[in-house]
């Protein structure tokens, strides 16, 4: 103050002057770190959209093939002196008679020049092991059939699926190949006979589990997941509506009330593999029901979506303005009475999004239901709750594990099947938002 | 036999339903103001009063059959059969009800068996029988005393209102018996453990090979429960996958929450999230089908050697299954900053990445933390992924581009093999998920509350 003119602020043209010079000078740089953050942010969600197509186009790319399977084309001989040697189309021996003599005598027909034994064996392998079920049920359909010729298209081996479908270089070694050289002549010759064709792979859809993939299907496993989300929701729905209402509506505000706020919080947030470790101890060992069936599947999913579907209910519960409330008790409803006829129908659309987001998440699950055994093999398809059976995401763990080729692209549809489900159920879930969303 | 009992209760309870309401408007005589309730709840009461003491026999008897006519028949068995002690026993009443069952025996099933299990299916009828008439004549007795009750200054609202108050208060608990269930399931069976395995080694151990020797002098079998690899495998892999599913996730929320516009908004957060419902067997798939491979190969051109079922390729894979988790949470709580926060920045001449980095971003601080530490709870507790793509084996190694095992991991092997149940191999699956429940649990509390506390800050 005693000395101004050591001070230069004091001039005031002189100080905006240097002011605006130092902001300016670091504008650049700032400018430039406003653009590199931009550009993380834009990096960062085109990461992740990123991940999002390369899984999608590896699942599908993998897994298209799947829904085509090669058929070769026979010309067999329904013999009946090997099929019904005694004439009475007695349908107890001609489901026993040996269909797969036909399907080698008809291969043998087609090349005749293979005599060793070692090659015969390659050239029946080049028909799947369930081409002697397809003719089987043929005859039992149709009895007719016997000692006729037909021209039948039966299932090829996996491999040579595999090979039709480009997934076996017929370059490499033949060490290296599973379709040996002799197998790749005969397949030009069928080929060029169009006696080889791809089709539509119903056996994917109808069939069961099976070690050989030309045979395996996913039906059972569709089968167990429905079952297994029946019990699920049927269960978990009215349990999780009713623990919501009382939560949001009666409990008063106490330790207890609290507690069990926290508790299902936290109950949401337990990792889905220890409530397979409570169904093993619990709904197995103590109660003693049968493993792998569907309902210990369905109690121990129903144990683990309530957290989901209470909170869903609640937030459904809590949206519907306070005056809904007021106008019933105001005109003398119980309470019980206001919840039930008033609220609760204008908070459903709020509960049923939230449940079919639970039982979305309950189609996916896997890792608990691997503890309570519903990792088995299973051929046929279940009838009821207490069969053992399998669920689709445990089913696409169990090929995903199988060593033939042919699985990997079979597990892939399979996914691609459970993916579509999943879709459906979560577009449901916004269109029903959508429709019935209100605002108040 | 059972269900038809219960179906016979539930349509004896419908009639009740109406006669009750019936007779609620007879008992008014046309003057329906007259009564205390509507009189549907007349017909409720009566319903209830039929059928739910006869279900709730129904249950009770059913839980309790079993084990007395297993008693029954196993004391009724020669004394010859007693003298093979008890795991021969068990066996043996097992061979009995898949006898009745009409199941495969794993024996030839003698005389005596035949005879124990005739004498079961003949326990079990008599014992069916007399539930359906004790349950029935409760249902027609409690239907009658009822109805014959009815009038109308009867609060029949009331008591209907009471019980189905009571039933909300059942459902609600059930949260809290699963919390009780899974702690009491865990605990029970690793106490189990504890005592043939010392808690010590288990948890400071550095050797993992559950293999228990069935004969003496097996090799290789050396039972080893100490657990401090797989707690390094899971660290291991959770901090690849925090470390990809963290940046990515937070950058992208604070794109979405502070740059973007409300189309690119509405466009890319939907899509984003289609990756938190794809389920984790579909991850395990990509993991061990496409991300191994493509990892061991670029290690391969590095020079690297890489296991064929890296740490890596789980983490990164799990790090893209947490990365909705992370954003989403995260888009919430930057969301939730006051906008005069923001303004104020602004106003300072702060740029817009200024503000997030400055002002934004320690502001939100304690809402990121809380999610990061969900997300962390999430990749401990992820089993599927590491399942597929993760290796068996326990090593004690910080190399990511090595194979580990995790907690999880062992957990599925560990009980989807063939084994009794009560053997240390088993039982150690429950003394890790006791340890996985427990670190998720605490985890998750600290989370939960952190978050709690941020909201209420700024509400």
């Amino acid at each position: 103050m005693n000395n101004p003119s050591e001070i230069p602020a004091q001039d005031p043209a002189a100080s905006r002057q240097r002011t605006i010079d130092i902001v300016n000078a670091g504008m650049g740089k700032r400018y430039a770190a406003e653009r590199r953050f931009r550009w993380y942010g834009r990096l960062a969600i085109g990461l992740g959209l990123l991940f999002l197509t390369l899984l999608f186009t590896s699942i599908v790319s993998n897994g298209y093939s799947a829904f085509m399977q090669t058929f070769v084309r026979l010309d067999v001989t329904f013999d009946a002196g090997l099929l019904d040697p005694e004439g009475n189309r007695n349908a107890q021996q001609l489901a026993t008679a040996d269909y797969g003599g036909l399907i080698k005598k008809s291969l043998r027909e087609t090349f005749p020049e293979v005599s060793k034994r070692r090659d015969k064996r390659a050239l029946y392998a080049l028909v799947s092991s369930g081409a002697d079920f397809a003719l089987r049920d043929l005859v039992l359909s149709d009895p007719g059939l016997i000692g006729t010729r037909q021209s039948v298209w039966v299932p090829a081996d996996d491999d040579v699926d595999m090979f039709m479908k480009g997934h076996i270089d017929r370059e490499a070694l033949q060490t290296d190949r599973r379709i040996k050289d002799n197998q790749l002549a005969w397949l030009d010759r069928l080929q060029a006979d169009g006696r080889i064709e791809k089709r539509f792979n119903t056996t994917f859809f109808t069939a069961g589990d099976s070690r050989e993939p030309e045979l395996a299907g996913i039906r059972s496993a569709l089968t167990g997941s429905l079952l297994t989300l029946l019990v699920t929701l049927v269960l978990s729905f009215p349990i999780g509506v009713a623990a919501a209402v009382y939560l949001e509506e009666f409990a008063p505000q106490n330790r207890l009330t609290d507690i069990i706020e926290v508790n299902i919080n936290n109950l949401a947030a337990v990792p889905s593999i220890v409530f397979g470790l409570l169904g093993l101890a619990v709904f197995i060992n103590l109660f003693g029901i049968p493993r792998s069936a569907p309902l210990v599947g369905g109690l121990v999913l129903t144990l683990m979506t309530l957290p989901t579907i209470i909170i869903a209910s609640r937030a459904a519960l809590k949206s519907v303005p306070p005056s809904i409330r007021e106008a019933a008790l105001g005109i003398g409803a119980s309470p019980m009475q206001t919840i039930l006829y008033h609220v609760l129908p204008l908070a459903m659309p709020g509960m049923l999004t939230g449940t079919i987001i639970g039982m979305a998440q309950a189609l996916g699950e896997s890792a608990p239901l691997l503890m309570i055994g519903m990792v088995a093999f299973i051929v046929d398809v279940p009838t009821g709750v207490f069969d053992p059976s399998t669920v689709l995401p445990v089913q696409i763990y169990l090929w995903a594990d199988s060593p033939e080729r042919a699985f990997v692209e079979r597990t892939s549809a399979a996914i691609m099947v459970l993916l579509t489900f999943l879709i459906v159920m979560n577009s449901l879930a916004v269109i029903l938002r959508k429709r019935f969303e209100r605002r108040w | 036999m059972p269900s038809v009992l219960v179906l016979t209760l539930l349509i004896l309870s419908s009639l009740a339903y109406y006669l009750g309401r019936r007779r609620a408007f007879s008992v008014a005589q046309g003057a329906i103001r007259k009564l205390h309730s509507l009189p549907v709840y007349y017909g409720l009461y009566t319903a209830i009063w039929c059928g739910l003491p006869a279900l709730l026999i129904v249950a009770t008897w059913l839980a309790f059959e079993n084990a007395l006519i297993t008693q029954l028949v196993v004391a009724g068995l020669p004394d010859e059969l007693h003298s093979v002690g008890t795991d021969h026993l068990n066996l043996l009443v097992n061979d009995i009800k898949n006898l009745v069952s009409g199941n495969i025996v794993s024996r030839q099933a003698d005389a005596n068996v035949q005879a124990a299990a005739a004498r079961y299916q003949n326990l079990v009828n008599i014992s069916h029988a007399a539930m359906a008439v004790v349950t029935l004549s409760f249902a027609i007795a409690g239907a009658t005393l009822t109805l014959t009750r009815i009038k109308p200054e009867q609060r029949a609202r009331n008591v209907v209102e009471a019980i189905f108050t009571g039933l909300l208060i059942v459902c609600s608990s059930i949260a809290i018996l699963t919390t009780i269930g899974i702690v009491l399931s865990v605990l029970f069976e690793a106490l189990i453990f504890f005592r043939s395995v010392p808690v010590s080694d288990f948890l400071f151990g550095l050797e993992w090979s559950p293999q228990t020797a069935i004969r003496s002098d097996q090799v290789g079998s050396s039972g080893a429960f100490g657990a401090v690899p797989l707690f390094a495998g899971t660290l291991l892999i959770s901090f690849i996958a925090m470390s990809v599913a963290v940046p990515i996730g937070l950058m992208s929320a604070i794109y979405l929450a502070e740059y973007a516009g409300p189309r690119v908004r509405a466009s890319t957060k939907p899509l984003l999230e289609i990756l938190a419902g794809i389920p984790t067997v579909v991850y395990g798939f990509f993991a061990a089908l496409i991300v191994a491979p493509f990892v061991r190969d670029s290690g391969g051109l590095l020079g690297l050697d890489v296991a064929s079922e890296s740490a890596l390729a789980a983490g990164l894979v799990m790090g893209i299954m947490i990365i909705p988790f992370v954003s989403s949470l995260s888009d919430d709580v930057i969301n939730a900053v006051p906008q005069a926060l923001r303004d104020g920045a602004y106003s300072l001449g702060a740029t817009r990445s200024e503000t997030i980095r400055k002002v934004i971003f320690p502001a939100a601080l304690p809402g990121i933390v809380g999610a990061v530490l969900l997300a962390i709870s999430r990749a401990i507790g992820e089993t599927m992924i590491v399942v597929m793509a993760a290796g068996l084996a326990a090593n004690l190694t910080a190399n990511p581009l090595e194979a580990v095992t995790t907690v999880t991991v062992q957990i599925v092997t560990l009980l989807t093999g063939d084994q009794e149940f009560d053997s240390p191999k088993t039982l150690a699956a429950f003394a890790l998920g006791l340890m996985l429940f427990a670190v998720t649990l605490v985890l998750n509390i600290i989370a939960l509350t952190v978050v709690r506390k941020y909201r209420e800050q700024y509400e």
